[in-house]
């Protein structure tokens, strides 16, 4: 085993340890990949019922306008770095979005939630600090950037999690999916949305670090809640078609590209306001030159993250972003990049794997359909 | 104790006569987790010892499974296929892989006793 004295830790991480958690590094700290049950059973039991997940460990910040001003200020000046329109978002509700790059690449995805005077931000551990440094570097003359080390960051998904958490604040029962709202719990603040990267209904919860072992103990002892690690985290989340940063979407990936225009309104299609805007213009109203899609390989291999892509017996047309087993689907699962002209639900593919070509179809994502509660 | 021998890889050998039984150890399959597909040689393959004759699938990985001796593959488990989890449940059991007829039985004494493969696992700590 490998000495991990030098990785970080999240509030968790000695209840993590005490239910016989695998812990693996990840993004620089320590994360339980899977509890003695496997994978595949907390993958299902999270479909089934409530999944508790430690992700304590992504970076969550707070944007205030400086010089007291409304958060639509902060927000304007966001726009300045994602394409997703933020100064219309309402108080409360929140939004899916890309930091670009001047190519129209993805430098992370985020979670952009309105709070009364300020925005909540939630980014991938992996690029916090890469985030961070580019947030100062581009708004520091604008916004006040407070990154919220002490807080822990817990999702509970699955078609009972709403149901569990209500027992402790009833109210979440009245979120819609991308809401969100603070609320006092037994004199601590949490900041809960409906939300999450799973596909199935859900909440993510932020709480003070010092309180959230207490928090997930308690969850962990309600009858229909698990503990799930990453590894059933990542199946989930390919499951339900979502991209994951440094895999699916990068800095040589666009959102039209990724399939992410959706989280772009339609006032920021201009082609300006934000780096890349150019670019992406031009692909929403021309095409991307590939697309991502959902692949589904014949048989039981799964096919992995770099596997080329061919048409049968052809030229390579793309590759792998993200493969491996769904659980509920009951077999491999993956997603790539394939050449526009040939990215069509149905279209018949040949994956390299260990040297032997796998047939494969493009399918439509998700493979697992959502299960938000929209109102 | 029994007279089952084992590889620093962690396959497992079961010997009956010039027949041996392989599979992967309970260490191999609870460091693995779920295996979801097992990817088998095909009977009548001849195989060198140290080779690579089969690859598990679990959810997060592929791994490698090595042919412990040299010889030649006379009959697989078909059932792993169907039900790769017994890789998991029965591992020196329904989870055993392929049956190889030995060339060489001196290659048996390069292999581990039990008592031997437990203090390699000890050592891995």
């Amino acid at each position: 085993m490998s000495d991990d004295t030098e990785l970080r830790h999240t509030p968790l991480d000695s209840l993590h340890r005490e239910l016989g958690a695998r812990m693996v590094p990840f993004a620089g700290y320590a994360m339980p990949v899977q509890y003695p049950s496997g994978i595949l059973a907390e993958h299902q039991h999270t479909r089934a019922a409530a999944g508790l997940f430690d992700v304590s460990h992504m970076g969550q910040v707070r944007l205030t306008a400086k010089g007291g001003k409304p958060r639509q200020e902060a927000a304007r000046a966001l726009e300045r770095l994602v394409p997703a329109a933020l100064a219309d978002l309402e108080p409360g509700r929140m939004r899916y979005s890309q930091f670009t790059n001047e190519d129209g690449g993805i430098l992370d995805d985020l979670m952009v939630t309105a709070m009364g005077d300020h925005l909540s931000l939630v980014v991938n551990a992996g690029c916090k600090a890469g985030d961070i440094a580019h947030l100062r570097a581009h708004l520091a003359d604008d916004l006040e950037i407070e990154v919220l080390e002490s807080r822990a960051l817990l999702a509970l998904q699955g078609p009972q999690a709403v149901d569990v958490f209500s027992r402790y604040v009833p109210q979440v029962r009245e979120l819609a999916f991308m809401q969100a709202a603070t609320w006092t719990f037994e004199g601590e603040r949490l900041q809960i949305s409906r939300s999450g990267y799973t596909g199935e209904d859900g909440l993510e919860i932020s709480v003070p670090g010092h309180c959230a072992e207490d928090l997930a103990r308690r969850l962990l002892a309600e009858p229909e809640v698990m503990a799930i690690g990453l590894g059933a985290r990542d199946s989930l989340r390919l499951e339900a078609g979502l991209c994951l940063y440094g895999h699916d979407i990068d800095t040589t990936t666009t959102p039209v590209e990724a399939g992410l225009t959706w989280s772009i309104q339609k006032s920021r299609r201009t082609g300006e306001g934000y780096p890349g805007a150019k670019v992406i213009a031009e692909q929403i109203a021309d095409g991307a030159s590939r697309k991502r899609v959902g692949i589904r390989p014949e048989g039981r291999a799964p096919v992995r993250e770099g596997a080329t892509v061919r048409l049968p017996g052809v030229q390579a047309v793309g590759i792998v972003t993200s493969g491996g087993f769904g659980a509920t689907v009951g077999g491999p699962v993956a997603m790539g990049y394939v050449a526009a002209e040939h990215a069509h639900v149905g279209q018949a593919l040949e994956l390299d794997l260990r040297g032997r070509a796998v047939a494969a179809q493009i399918v439509a994502l998700p493979f697992v359909a959502h299960h938000y509660h929209r109102s | 104790m029994s007279d089952r021998l084992y590889t620093k890889d962690h396959e497992w050998v079961d010997v009956d006569g010039d027949i041996a039984t392989v599979g992967i150890s309970e260490h191999a399959q609870e460091q693995l987790g779920d295996v979801v597909f097992v990817e088998l040689p095909e009977v009548g393959r001849a195989v060198i010892q140290n080779e690579n004759v089969a690859v598990v699938e679990s959810v997060k990985a592929a791994s490698e499974v090595y042919a412990p001796l040299t010889g030649e593959i006379v009959e697989v488990n078909e059932m792993l296929t169907d039900d790769p989890a017994q890789v998991n449940a029965d591992p020196y059991g329904e989870g055993w892989f392929m049956r190889i007829r030995i060339d060489e039985t001196s290659e048996l004494d390069e292999l581990m006793d039990e008592e031997a493969y437990k203090d390699f696992l000890a050592d891995l700590e």
